[in-house]
């Protein structure tokens, strides 16, 4: 049984010798060209001169590219068709490739890219929010609106009326190994591609539609990456692109990497916003309404922006539900790198929203912060059992039902035609039909799964919270100078891509002669352990050990036609895909060997790497040796779709998740009124995995993806000057936490219970919904300047030392 | 050039340009892809090395901005080497296993030879010892577990032979100065004392001096400037070292700042501190004091707290030597009294009583430059102010004491009233610059509240967010 094993990464020992090889460590052919881009230096404007003398003869320079060298230029946009590779002489961000050169090495190509005469006729930029806003330069004709119940009217009876505006920064990826891409020429025009990506389809596709060539002529691997984050969605494309059209003009291997500088300056970030609201709250602190309006800085072209945008406004309920909610989100056109995916998509922004709502509530009406997140919350699945006040959520613990209701799953495997997984929950553990309110989102979905009250309750409880927020209140009364803050903060975040029909993947399983399998899929692995959860499934789908399963490198050639791995849907869909093509296999070997066995086929099982039906048993490679000789096909394709959902994202309505993922933090920290000067000194969570198939990978992406969201929230700050040009390029300016910034006291714990939906194992995806995690930090920031002063201390995103001395002011004025 | 030293074990004689960085030999010539690139200047450890010297001494070093010629005789381990020979995975290495610590692996060589270095160093100040290694994926917890776990385990054997190679087979060093031309022609010297040096740079006052490369590696990384005439000042061993005769601390140029640190750590602890903050461990073990000062950067670190202990500058141009107090040194932004062919040889520090408090203002605690730093040495006596001692980095052109505001000090009763009144007097001696790292008010005012944070401190009063225990 190897699911819900905390197995290391598959690739563990490989990182620790040095052996793991990334896209840049492949040995090249010795005729292998380097690629560099020349920038443009200023934000807006047109080319009047691009003089390519220097570039052109310098040393080791073997070619240089411009945009008027192309017809047409290739596109690189993963949905607009508005991201030439190249300018087009229209120059629309500082930053923005201008030219390729490619040299003999990495080195000569990037100084002879530094070494251009670019004259450019400058216009003034749009860069801010305020500009782009009074400018009407926008994505799509206007703002998009959804809207649930009548708002205006809920806020003019509301007893308490709060009203104000949060920024919040962007954020910078900072994956260690940047953007490459290896391009290998092969016969006929034919395409190999080496690419740091999460999505290689998506490279398969723009590279064919460069070169005019169909899809079958290329050809993309990506066995992993060195951190992705959402950063490698879509801003591989111009490196690979690059190189494919320079392979087909030199007839040689092209290579390119971004130096860090580069990669901060040519490529899209997290989108910083600014969330302005209007929130009213009854006497007990239960919201009556909420008017959002998000203004979202989107860059240069459009890239994800627009499903980047619509998950901010699907996050901003988070845990509670609302009433009356009216949700506005401007897409704002600018002249900054094209903003991106990175990890929660929006979802973090419109999270950070109604967060600051609940913060600003509660100092309005004096009330516990964590209280009126508690009264606020969506009522609980078990709405018959569960007191919506707070009530115990049971049900879905391990050891009790689940378990035994989800025997096929966990332990040996009863071959089933090949769905083979847990029975139906029902019952208990539907939600309560009808009922006074709705337990419907602002886009109209029935909230099913909602486990907060209970994880809320065991984090609380364990954590202490309730003594620890008053020895802080006695702590601050002491100290004049330091004072601390606590704060205890939910997660809800939904999962699925809200482009319904990315929600697909597939697979492809073979077993060999000798036993051992072969495992592919859609899903590439950037660090999150998406690889070995994955061959989890399959070796327990085979009832073997895991190391019988080969991971193989994510192949457009094995697998067509896949979706990025992306909004934490990576194990979710390929071991949904996985587990059908080992299903298909096992059933047909089962078929073979039933008769040795003296059984039908249905009862035969796989578990601990035999072959067996009541007393009668065989090894697995003994099967697998009759199913040959028997002339049986030992290879399958296998294939997912998630179900339930459907999503109309100009109304606003519908189910465009199939599930949510739950969270919880408590963070404590200390802040010099002085300086601003800040420490995260002691974090607990307790997160929502489902039924975990790996805990330790698992815990492994909650602590990362929490101190990611810290930093996001903290220091992570990304600055622009009045020229649009980012001054924060490079680790010397821009600062990612570093070891002694993760809280001195981390204590992170998985809840325990399964997923209600039928998910893969019933595990729950958890890539992105930690990464919000990191709010409690700030929102404990925030307690903590609430200490200095009276007023309401209205803390901006990030919460860099500078901006909590100013919030300090503001507390005290 | 040619440059002799040992790789994991095995001894190496290259001939390279002399900016040829560490990682990029040993990624695109010796075909070693274990050490990767990160950042390209020294800012997230992921081409970390451990690199031991003649005596023994092993450090880690960012490869990316290390030329092949600061290695001359020195021992260098790669990830490829840390394991044994027989592929036994060294304990660290283990432990990263065993706890979860590598997620997607990119960072991992450089955490592994980090924590290998500080293993056979015995280092056990865990986050510390890594905050130079960036990890974007776990939050570091697996990975402080990991070196937590690792410490008890003894060192492998094959970590110590560098140091027992180096000691029974010295590799030689050139009796006399070596004069090499490249190219078009550029001078290059890697001269063995402070003399030869001297009497090079006198002829060859347009050379660039390279001490730690910490700076000057990413002239060459990142700016793609040719640097002309060079020397290479590692093997100038005699300008390395520190001296305390009881009435002075000397520490000689050459010094790197880690050394510097465990130096002062007993006698002025505000200002160890600081340096720890300074910069990562691979940054210290290889950026100089001398660096530190000789490039008049107005957010170097080391200025302000030497200035306010009152240190004196050697300054030496051929045989002539002359001293000056340092604020003396800054006298404009980019520029400062020293003359052609003239080094920095040195930097005293007068004994005295530790009043000495020093601010480091970063967005983030570690390995992060100043948005202000400011050094206070304020002498009472009978509580009223004798004198006071304060400069700052990051307010500025230059590193630059507070003259106004210590005249509004001096012979004040030591209260927080008196730092009060004095506050205003920061706009006189202080117009600070708006930048990516800090506004021009916040830098005012929080240096004024600095004063008042010192006067709190020495009061007794809890002031420092990283003194306060969960």
């Amino acid at each position: 049984m190897s699911v819900a094993k905390p197995l290391p990464h598959d690739a563990a020992r490989l990182h620790v010798t040095g052996q793991a090889r990334y896209v840049d460590d492949i040995p090249t052919p010795a005729d292998c060209l380097h690629l560099a881009f020349g920038l443009s230096p200023v934000a807006k404007g047109t080319i009047e001169t691009l003089d390519l003398t220097n570039p052109s003869s310098a040393e080791g320079v073997v070619a240089v590219v411009s945009g008027q060298d192309l017809s047409p230029i290739p596109d690189c946009s993963p949905s607009n068709h508005d991201e030439p590779l190249l300018s087009d002489g229209t120059v629309h961000y500082a930053g923005q490739p201008l030219f390729i050169v490619a040299a003999h090495s990495h080195l000569a190509a990037r100084r002879a890219a530094a070494s251009a005469k670019i004259e450019i006729n400058a216009e003034d930029p749009i860069l801010s929010l305020e500009d782009a806003l009074a400018a009407d330069s926008r994505f799509e004709d206007g703002p998009r609106i959804y809207t649930k119940g009548d708002v205006d009217k809920a806020l003019t009876g509301a007893t308490h009326l709060v009203e104000g505006q949060i920024d919040i920064g962007g954020q910078e990826h900072f994956y260690l190994e940047g953007q490459t891409a290896l391009v290998l020429p092969q016969e006929g025009g034919d395409m190999v591609i080496h690419s740091s990506s999460q999505h290689p389809n998506e490279i398969q596709h723009k590279v064919a539609d460069a070169l005019g060539v169909p899809m079958h002529a290329v050809r993309v691997e990506v066995r992993r990456m060195g951190g992705g984050f959402g950063g490698k969605e879509s801003q591989g494309n111009h490196l690979a692109i690059a190189c494919a059209i320079m392979a087909v003009r030199t007839g040689r291997p092209c290579k390119m990497r971004y130096d860090r500088d580069d990669d901060f300056t040519v490529t899209g970030k997290r989108h910083d916003a600014r969330i302005s609201y209007r929130a009213g709250f009854d006497a007990d602190g239960r919201i009556t309404g909420v008017d959002f309006t998000h203004l979202i800085r989107c860059g240069w072209a459009m890239d994800l922006s627009l499903p980047v945008a619509d998950r901010a406004m699907l996050h901003a309920d988070n845990a509670y539900l609302l009433p009356a909610a009216r949700i506005t989100s401007h897409r704002l056109k600018t002249n900054t790198q094209s903003a991106t995916a990175f990890r929660g998509f929006g979802g973090p922004q419109g999270m950070v929203g109604i967060e600051r709502v609940m913060d600003h509530a509660a100092h309005e009406i004096g009330m516990d912060p964590a209280e009126i997140r508690r009264v606020n919350f969506y009522r609980a699945a078990q709405a018959e059992n569960a007191d919506a006040s707070g009530g115990h959520f049971q049900g879905t613990k391990k050891g009790g039902r689940l378990d035994a209701a989800d025997l096929a799953g966990r332990g040996s495997v009863r071959v089933s035609g090949g769905s083979g997984s847990a029975k139906r929950f029902g019952g208990a553990h539907s939600p309560a039909a009808g009922g006074k309110d709705p337990n419907t989102t602002p886009y109209g979905m029935e909230v099913e799964d909602f486990i907060l009250h209970d994880l809320q309750h065991q984090l609380s409880a364990g954590c202490s919270f309730e003594n620890r927020k008053r020895a802080v209140d006695k702590w601050n009364a002491e100290n004049s100078i330091l004072k601390r803050g606590i704060a205890l903060t939910p997660v809800k975040f939904g999962i699925s891509f809200t482009l319904t029909h990315l929600n697909q993947a597939g697979a492809l399983v073979h077993v060999y002669q000798d036993g051992s399998i072969h495992m592919n899929h859609g899903g590439t692995e950037m660090g999150q352990g998406l690889f070995q959860k994955v061959a989890q499934v399959a070796a327990d789908r085979f009832g073997v050990d895991v190391d019988h399963v080969k991971i193989t490198a994510t192949d457009t050639g094995k697998v067509p036609n896949t979706s990025a791995t992306a909004a934490s849907s990576g194990t979710d869909l390929n071991g949904m895909a996985v587990k059908a093509a080992c299903d298909t296999i096992r059933d047909r070997i089962a078929e073979v060997v039933a008769p040795d066995l003296q059984a039908k086929p249905d009862q035969v099982i796989f578990a601990g790497s035999e072959v067996r039906a009541g007393e009668a048993a065989m090894p697995f490679a003994e099967a697998v040796t009759k199913a040959y000789m028997a002339r049986v096909s030992l290879s399958a394709t296998g294939f997912y779709k998630t179900p339930k959902i459907e999503w109309d994202r100009i109304k606003g309505q519908g189910r465009p998740f199939f599930y949510f993922a739950y969270g919880a933090a408590c963070s404590e920290v200390v802040i010099d009124t002085l300086t601003g000067e800040n420490r995260i000194l002691r974090t607990d969570i307790l997160h929502d995995a489902g039924a975990s198939l790996n805990p330790a990978l698992d815990i492994g992406q909650v602590e990362g993806g929490f101190v990611q969201g810290a930093g996001w929230l903290t220091m992570e700050e990304l600055v622009w000057d009045a020229h649009g040009t980012l001054k924060t390029h490079a680790p010397s300016t821009y600062k990612i936490p570093c070891a002694s910034d993760a809280p001195e006291v981390f204590n992170v714990a998985l809840y325990e219970g399964a997923n209600r939906e039928d998910t893969i194992y019933r595990s729950k995806a958890v890539g992105e919904p930690p990464f919000m995690l990191g709010i409690s930090v700030f929102s404990a920031l925030g307690h903590a300047c609430e200490a200095a002063g009276p007023n309401f201390p209205d803390l901006q995103a990030p919460a860099t030392p500078e901006a909590i001395l100013s919030a300090v002011g503001r507390a005290r004025a | 050039m040619t440059i002799r030293f040992l790789l994991n074990g095995e001894p190496q004689e290259v001939e390279a340009p002399p900016t040829t960085t560490l990682l990029d030999w040993l990624r695109e010539q010796a075909r070693l892809t274990g050490t990767k690139e990160g950042c390209n200047e020294g800012d997230c450890g992921a081409c970390t090395v451990m690199v031991t010297d003649a005596d023994g001494t092993a450090r880690s070093l960012n490869a990316c901005i290390l030329f092949l010629p600061q290695l001359q005789g020195r021992a260098v381990r790669t990830v490829e080497g840390i394991s044994a020979p027989d592929g036994t995975l060294h304990p660290v290495q283990k432990a990263m296993v065993d706890h979860h610590g590598s997620q997607c692996g990119f960072c991992t060589p450089g955490f592994i030879t980090t924590m290998a270095t500080a293993h056979l160093n015995g280092a056990t100040d865990h986050a510390d010892q890594i905050a130079g290694n960036l990890c974007r994926c776990t939050g570091y917890a697996p990975i402080l577990r990991a070196a937590e776990a690792a410490t008890s385990a003894p060192v492998p054997d094959h970590m110590k032979n560098d140091a027992e190679i180096l000691a029974s087979h010295p590799f030689p060093v050139s009796e006399t100065l070596p004069v090499e031309r490249e190219g078009a022609g550029s001078p290059l010297v890697s001269p063995t004392s402070a003399d030869e040096l001297a009497a090079w740079y006198l002829n060859h006052p347009d050379a660039t001096l390279i001490a730690g490369a910490t700076d000057v590696g990413l002239w060459v990384t990142k700016q793609h400037r040719a640097l002309g005439p060079i020397a290479f000042l590692n093997q100038c061993t005699n300008l390395r070292g520190i001296v305390d005769d009881g009435e002075t601390i000397r520490i000689g140029a050459m010094t790197n700042v880690e050394d510097v640190r465990a130096a002062l750590a007993p006698h002025y602890p505000s200002f160890a501190e600081m340096l720890r903050r300074y910069g990562s461990v691979q940054v210290r073990n290889a950026a100089t004091i001398g660096g530190n000062i000789a490039n008049g950067s107005p957010i170097g670190d080391s200025p302000p707290p030497l200035i306010a202990l009152n240190a004196t500058l050697h300054l030496r141009r051929g045989d002539a030597r002359r001293d000056l107090p340092l604020e003396d040194f800054f006298l404009d932004y980019g520029k400062q009294d020293r003359v052609a062919g003239e080094f920095v040889e040195a930097i005293s520090i007068p004994r005295q009583p530790d009043t000495l408090r020093v601010y480091k203002l970063s967005k983030r605690f570690d390995q992060d430059i100043s948005a202000v730093c400011g050094a206070f040495n304020l002498i009472v006596s009978d509580g009223a102010i004798q004198s006071a001692r304060i400069a700052f980095g990051g307010m500025a052109g230059t590193p630059k004491r507070a003259a106004a505001v210590e005249a509004a000090l001096t012979g004040q009763p030591m209260t927080e009233a008196t730092a009060r009144a004095a506050l205003p007097a920061f706009a006189q001696d202080f117009a600070p610059l708006s930048d990516m790292r800090a506004s021009a008010s916040y830098r005012l005012q929080s240096a004024q509240n600095m004063l008042l944070r010192y006067v709190a401190e020495r009061s007794g009063a809890p002031s420092n967010v990283l003194e306060v225990r969960p």
